[in-house]
């Protein structure tokens, strides 16, 4: 059979209203979600073919011109070209959360699945050091770490990887200690598994599927924490396009009333929390079969 | 809690580069000047006996001086925190409120049309960011419409030290009766308040309605419909006090986030408290009074959930520690 575009955009579609009725609304809030994503992350990767100007061409029209014409979202008091600086600035944003949250995850999962398993003092000693950075506020934290790291792309993406350790390391560990104690992990060990093998081949695949949703959702928080940092201008140097630092430049001709260089980065960073935050939360309802019961 | 932290945080300011010797006399004071203030501070000691100084120090709840200024850290953060507990009480006064009462309403409405708009509220208001709502509120209601103030806590003409006891102006200005001046700090109180209250409502949405649910298929919402109460009652009064516990339980871990917002909200309101001290002396290295306002909010962190807790007794006679 001829391959046709059209027919397998008809088979994805139909494909997806089927799901839709297995569902119901949690499905679509996953798909708008993966939209919303899909749209800034093409964004980001052809930014340099959607974007109309340069983001740092300082002469692409009149200063601080309203949206409209040639400048679809107006332009900033250096003469920029606010869509094009929206455009790339996706590109650190994504960047930034992305890589934050594989950091935090990936050690948040392995340190839980270790001082889960392995238990002892050095459990109690990481238990009690994660439970007091979680349970302070994770932005004042950032902010001091971010601070002190100075300006930077890496810097940011630690400052804000570190605060998320915790949330993954309580949820791994939890779910470790409870597996621990399953009869497949027993049948295991009365057949000789080593330690490591356990703790990689049989409890690890058990704990991986609910960090899938926290992941995303923790996506969605390091976007914000990302935001803020960068609008308190702490995360980046100025040399950096990013939508937290053309709000908190746009912040000063608030007064004046030019309203479309803080209207459009912040809805774009609201924008894309929300896309990830609705992905988590469909993934969620979806993923969980206990509460398809109700 | 609060001594592994301020551990973590003495560790953190020291192993980062820069210093505040160099930000306090700019950077191109001649070396033994470097060297004889950073003596004077105490920088030039071992590390270990450093941090042996400064936890004695705080047993005696004693929080330093400040490096760059003349200024006790304690003095310093005790100007401030009233701003701070002013706007966050006000914030979580209006968070509960929307939160608790559009939670019960879609829980009421469970699937209907009421139910997904605000479930879409509580997520989309949940992603936006703190300062960005705070722009935009002072877009339209402080530039475009022209009704509210968008900085600071009392306008121009209102004088602060006149009615000043316990730096919470709202209670300060009833105290001396001075009504005027009660308005125009009020005012000033309704965007950040709101800014901060609005964001953290996203949570109680969520938070009410899961509960809701719950309490609302338990076997006495049954008897009490059978009884022949009015639906109304049954949803508010007799459900919400019940599914009220768990929201409650919840709010002591919220707190965390309330600061992380306040912090936000002081910064683009330039409300003098906490939040922005603390950025202030950031970028100023001023190591004692970054531990100190750290120190602080995670103690604020701690009573509050400790608060939570008795509450949590008080409201719910089931509870008996």
């Amino acid at each position: 059979m001829r391959y046709s575009p059209a027919a397998g955009i008809g088979w994805v579609i139909s494909r997806c209203a089927g799901l839709g009725k297995k569902y119901g609304l949690e499905w679509w809030i996953l798909v708008a979600g993966a939209i919303i994503i899909l749209a800034i992350v093409s964004m980001a990767l052809f930014a340099g073919s959607i974007a109309p100007f340069s983001p740092y061409d300082q002469d692409t029209g009149p200063q601080l011109a309203p949206p409209g014409g040639e400048h679809l979202m107006g332009t900033d008091n250096l003469q920029r070209d606010v869509w094009s600086r929206i455009v790339h600035g996706s590109r650190t944003i994504l960047r930034v959360a992305v890589l934050a949250a594989i950091i935090s995850s990936v050690l948040g999962i392995t340190l839980g699945l270790i001082s889960g398993f392995s238990g002892g003092f050095f459990d109690r000693v990481l238990s009690l050091v994660m439970d007091s950075v979680y349970s302070f506020p994770g932005l004042i934290l950032a902010i001091a770490l971010a601070a002190m790291l100075g300006p930077g792309v890496i810097n940011i993406t630690l400052s804000v990887a570190v605060i998320y350790i915790p949330t993954y390391f309580r949820l791994v560990r939890g779910q470790t200690l409870s597996i621990k104690e399953e009869l497949y992990v027993e049948a295991a060990k009365a057949i000789g598994a080593s330690g490591s093998t356990i703790l990689w081949q049989y409890i690890f695949p058990n704990v991986i599927a609910t960090t899938v949703v926290v992941f995303t959702l923790n996506v969605a928080d390091a976007i914000m924490i990302e935001a803020a940092l960068t609008y308190l201008g702490l995360g980046l140097p100025p040399s950096i396009v990013d939508w937290g630092m053309d709000l908190s430049m746009g912040k000063k001709f608030l007064p004046s009333g030019q309203w479309w260089l803080i209207t459009f980065p912040g809805a774009m960073i609201s924008l894309l929390a929300v896309g990830f935050t609705m992905l988590g939360e469909g993934l969620a309802e979806i993923l969980n079969p206990r509460l398809l019961e109700r | 809690m609060v001594f592994i932290l301020l551990s973590i945080v003495f560790v953190v300011l020291r192993i980062m580069p820069g210093d505040p010797v160099s930000s306090m006399l700019g950077g191109h004071a001649p070396e033994s000047v470097i060297e004889q203030k950073k003596e004077a501070l105490g920088l030039n000691r071992p590390i270990a006996l450093q941090y042996l100084h400064y936890l004695w120090q705080i047993c005696r709840l004693d929080l330093g001086d400040s490096m760059v200024f003349k200024q006790r850290v304690t003095k310093a953060i005790a100007e401030k925190i009233p701003a701070t507990i002013e706007l966050t009480i006000c914030g979580i006064l209006i968070t509960l409120f929307l939160g608790v009462f559009l939670g019960a309403y879609a829980a009421d409405r469970r699937g209907m049309v009421q139910d997904y708009v605000i479930r879409l509220y509580g997520i989309v208001v949940y992603c936006i960011p703190v300062f960005w709502m705070g722009l935009m509120l002072q877009l339209i209601f402080g530039i475009w419409l022209d009704m509210l103030p968008i900085a600071g806590r009392t306008g121009p003409r209102v004088f602060a030290s006149t009615f000043e006891k316990t730096g919470l102006y709202v209670l300060d200005t009833i105290l001396v009766r001075d009504f005027s001046a009660l308005g125009d700090v009020l005012i000033h109180l309704v965007l950040p308040a709101f800014t901060l209250g609005l964001v953290l409502s996203g949570i109680f949405v969520r938070l009410t309605r899961a509960n809701m649910l719950d309490v609302l298929k338990a076997d006495y919402i049954t008897a009490a419909e059978a009884r022949g109460i009015r639906h109304r009652k049954i949803v508010y009064k007799h459900a919400l006090k019940n599914a009220f516990i768990p929201i409650l339980t919840m709010m002591g871990l919220q707190i965390a986030l309330l600061m992380a917002g306040a912090v936000l909200t002081e910064t683009t309101f330039s409300w003098p408290g906490m939040g922005r001290l603390l950025l202030e002396r950031i970028y100023l290295r001023d190591y004692p009074t970054i531990q100190g306002v750290i120190i602080m909010i995670a103690l604020i962190v701690a009573m509050a959930s400790l608060i939570v807790d008795i509450i949590y007794a008080i409201v719910d006679p089931r509870v008996r520690y």
